[in-house]
């Protein structure tokens, strides 16, 4: 297998706290790996490193290949690098339709035409769009506000918006927090069915949803690597169980509720 | 869970087709200006004319502030130079037709390009501070550079523009070669603002670090929408000078700066028609009572600006600080 | 050089005691901005306010006792004034910068059309107080003794601001407030009485530069906007809520406008743009300013 993503050496400090110490990642394409660990582990921050939101201190990242230390954000997306939010961050004033077709006409129309473009079906944006909302299962929420719809409903847009960016690599961060059992297993069939050409990493702290759809985990613990792995010999190792509860039993781990950051999140309102 | 019930912006729609109704108003509204000096009296020609030109400034602010979320205080700056170039060429150069008013928008266009990049780099507060602070260093350039500008005193005495060797001077006809250069503006306008860069600018409003996740250097989306409106107001400040032929560095001054956010906001800020109604009204009150104020119309706009904000709850350009659910980080 | 900078001496001078008039001016303008989050765009029509009321108590040649006492109730009309303005702002604290920019503006065109009606559109020029209103030779060439005191006072002044706000219990929480001001409320301090406070003290200062200035400049209409948009440069060029960001930023605008009015009259406003573009391309949050506070982007 060859490597979609890799990570030498990353670090990232905030003051005297290493956020990210010395991680090496690396991310075969095609697979669905997952970056789990407790609360602190530096998850976070290590996805707005690949991302390109924070800069690292030291080390490199690099994606098909290239060497994207150093390239922005846009540049990063336009490589195919995409990403959903942990907090639902949509555009409120548009429809969903139209939050939607903002990342398609970016990704697939094209340059971004400062004349009106014609609409009606014909147009390959709005068929791209459809078919990105039905695939989401949004397809009769098209002409409604993202701000009317449910936080479930929203994080699927939030999904839909990732798809949009025609990712090689798609990155979650927590795609389930705040879901219900039924929109958990709504996502679950969508990122299962997603095209093999779409290599995903996600954060979660729902380790059902981990086990259900990692074929890969990286386990995080205080800025470092603890261990990568296939899911069965994560669930068994006792470093993990140590790192996520400082407990050795295994049942403690896999049938306590999800850490507290994995609680339903809901976005702060004035 | 239920939608959030201050979601300051309203639902608007991307332009789809415009309904009839609308249609039917902007041919009504074209027409009525046109025939406007076929039935108005000379006095009232000029005022229609006057608030054509501060209309076509106005919207091009309207697209700035409403539509982009860059809330500009030093937007006259870019209408004084298009005015001050408009005159200086008719003065120095030649008054024909459409050349004077060419050269106020490429200024107008010009003076944005090398103001703006600083400006649209800067987020919140500190954008404010440096369109104020632009705005006003261009002023004092008008207001110093006599060799150029005639400093304190203005350009004067701008030749009337001429059409194949007649000079207009006939208000009505005045009128029409206005409502032409302004028909031109505001289709550039909207043609802006309906068009997918327009959906990107309407999208950096709403969530600016989402649009950069998604691929969009918004950066040089800011850029180039602040030097499209420049370049409107440049041209309307052309059409200033082909009006009053008389140029001062109060027409890039902050009170002009001021009028025209006001009409902004009155317009209902995301709207260019709005902002256009919203000029017409701030020259009508203007041009009305501003005489009898005595040279103290500063202080009624102050007021005005202090009751519009309180009475406002929602902001006056449904601009919120980065909240609400999806605000993203501020 | 050495006959360059003789040649120039006197406006070097000047710029050193604009800039001091400056620093006074655009400390209450950063803080307030560095620690509310306020644009106070009223903060011009107070240092003319200030002006205006030197020359009403002090007259045109003032002496020590007028000149104390113009002081003292600039002082004591700039903190009113203050906590006028943070009550008047505190309804906006959650909406946009530009609703709260537009009610400071609204409250300064108030103010200075009152301040017009009141005094008149002529240029109300006082002079220094006994003792200062002379000459001294510097180097060769008399230099008006007020001037070197306007320097002399706003580096006090500095060094007095700095001690404050890094060595005293209240510079701490302004400190505190700057970083963080959730935290700040998170701890148990009042940010209302901060902010009232803060908005206080910063006007009393513009009040004060303006009793300071007007021997300078002399009371008119239109110096509101003038030394507003100076401030707002400085602040600017500083950075955020940095005592040391708006000493720097002052004198190097202080020589710009002098320097620059004196050897390029007409292009001064281009040098004075300049570098504020320099500084900016440069370092987008200012000089001492913090990369998260202002306008970089991410």
């Amino acid at each position: 297998m060859n490597p979609l993503l890799s990570c030498r050496d990353l670090s990232r400090s905030f003051g005297a706290l290493k956020a990210v110490d010395a991680v090496d990642l690396t991310v075969h394409a095609g697979t669905r790996h997952a970056l789990i660990g407790p609360n602190g582990a530096g998850k976070s921050t290590l996805l707005k490193l690949l991302t390109g939101l924070l800069r690292p201190d030291s080390g490199t990242v690099h994606l098909g290949g290239q060497d994207i230390t150093r390239l922005s954000e846009v540049k990063r997306s336009r490589l195919g690098l995409s990403q959903t939010m942990q907090q639902v961050s949509l555009f409120p004033s548009m429809t969903v339709a139209e939050n939607v077709a903002l990342a398609v006409r970016r990704h697939r129309g094209g340059t971004i035409s400062a004349l009106p473009a014609r609409r009606g079906p014909r147009r390959h944006v709005d068929r791209q769009v459809d078919r990105l909302l039905t695939d989401a299962g949004l397809r009769n929420r098209d002409t409604l506000p993202v701000s009317a719809l449910s936080h479930g409903e929203a994080k699927q847009v939030e999904l839909a918006l990732a798809l949009a960016c025609e990712p090689r690599l798609l990155l979650l961060d927590e795609p389930g927090a705040g879901m219900s059992p039924a929109e958990s297993a709504r996502l679950t069939e969508l990122v299962l069915h997603l095209p093999a050409e779409i290599t995903v990493l996600f954060i979660e702290h729902d380790l059902d949803l981990v086990f259900a759809l990692a074929t890969e985990v990286t386990v995080l613990h205080l800025g470092k690597v603890l261990l990568t792995g296939a899911p069965g010999d994560i669930r068994d190792d006792p470093r993990v169980q140590e790192a996520y509860l400082g407990t050795s039993r295994r049942a403690d781990l896999f049938t306590t509720p999800p850490p507290t950051s994995g609680e339903p999140r809901v976005p702060t309102r004035p | 869970m239920s939608a959030p019930a201050d979601i300051a912006a309203p639902a608007e729609g991307e332009p789809r087709k415009p309904p009839p109704v609308r249609v039917l108003v902007s041919v009504l509204a074209a027409v009525l200006l046109a025939a406007a000096p076929l039935f108005l009296a000379p006095y009232a020609i000029s005022t229609l004319t006057r608030m054509l030109v501060f209309g076509l400034l106005a919207a091009s602010l309207a697209l700035l502030v409403g539509v982009s979320g860059l809330p500009s205080l030093g937007h006259a700056a870019y209408f004084g130079a298009g005015a001050y170039a408009a005159g200086w060429f008719a003065q120095n150069v030649s008054a024909q037709a459409p050349l004077s008013l060419l050269v106020a928008a490429f200024t107008g266009g010009f003076v944005a390009a090398a103001t703006g990049w600083i400006a649209v780099r800067a987020r919140g507060v500190f954008f404010l501070m440096l369109t104020l602070a632009i705005g006003e260093i261009v002023h004092q350039v008008a207001d110093s550079w006599e060799s150029v500008t005639g400093g304190s005193n203005g350009l004067y005495g701008i030749p009337a523009t001429e059409v194949g060797g007649a000079a207009i001077t006939n208000v009505g006809v005045l009128h029409w070669y206005v409502l032409a250069a302004f028909g031109g503006g505001f289709a550039v306008l909207w043609a802006v603002k309906a068009s997918p860069f327009g959906a990107a600018l309407r999208g950096i409003h709403d969530n600016e670090p989402r649009m950069r996740s998604i691929g969009y250097p918004t950066s040089l989306y800011k850029y180039a929408v602040f030097v499209v409106a420049g370049t409107v107001a440049g041209l309307a400040g052309g059409l200033l000078a082909a009006q009053q032929r008389l140029v001062t560095p109060a027409d890039l001054g902050f009170t002009t700066a001021a009028l025209a956010l006001l009409a902004v906001i009155i317009g209902g800020a995301r709207s260019l028609w709005g902002a256009c109604l919203g000029a017409a009204l701030v020259i009508f009150v203007r041009d009305s009572i501003g005489p009898s104020l005595d040279g103290h119309g500063p202080l009624l706009l102050g007021v005005v600006f202090i009751l519009v904000v309180y009475l406002m709850p929602n902001g006056v350009a449904g601009i919120r600080i980065g909240r609400g659910k999806g605000g993203g980080k501020p | 050089m050495g006959s360059w900078f003789e040649a120039n001496l006197v406006s070097v001078l000047n710029g050193g005691a604009i800039g001091c008039l400056l620093f006074i001016l655009a400390i209450g303008l950063s803080l307030v901005f560095g620690m509310m989050n306020v644009l106070n765009l009223a903060h011009g029509a107070v240092f003319l306010a200030g002006a205006f009321i030197g020359w009403r108590i002090g007259g045109e040649s003032p002496t020590w006792g007028t000149f104390a006492l113009a002081v003292g109730a600039a002082t004591l009309l700039g903190l009113l004034a203050g906590a006028v303005l943070s009550a008047m702002t505190e309804p906006l604290r959650n909406r946009s910068h530009l609703d709260q920019a537009l009610l400071t503006l609204g409250i300064a065109l108030v103010a200075a059309e009152l301040l017009s009606m009141t005094f008149g559109n002529d240029v109300r020029a006082t002079n220094a107080p006994p003792g200062l209103d002379g000459t001294v030779p510097v180097l060769g060439t008399d230099y008006p003794v007020y001037r070197l005191f306007l320097i002399a006072a706003g580096l006090l002044l500095a060094v007095t601001a700095w001690l404050v706000v890094s060595r005293t219990a209240a510079g701490a929480v302004i400190r505190a407030t700057v970083a963080d001001r959730e935290m700040v409320s998170a701890i148990g301090i009042d940010d209302r009485k901060v902010k009232l406070a803060v908005f206080a003290v910063g006007s009393a200062l513009a009040a004060v530069a303006g009793v300071l200035g007007g021997p300078v400049y002399g009371a008119r209409p239109g110096l509101d906007s003038t030394v507003l948009i100076l401030a707002l440069v400085v602040v600017v060029i500083g950075g955020l809520g940095s005592v040391k960001g708006a000493l720097i930023g002052a004198l190097v605008i202080g020589q710009i406008e002098s320097l620059g009015r004196a050897l390029f009259a007409e292009a001064a406003s281009f040098i004075l743009f300049g570098a504020l573009a320099v500084v900016l391309v440069l370092r987008p949050q200012g000089l001492f300013g913090r990369a998260d506070m202002a306008g970089a982007p991410r």
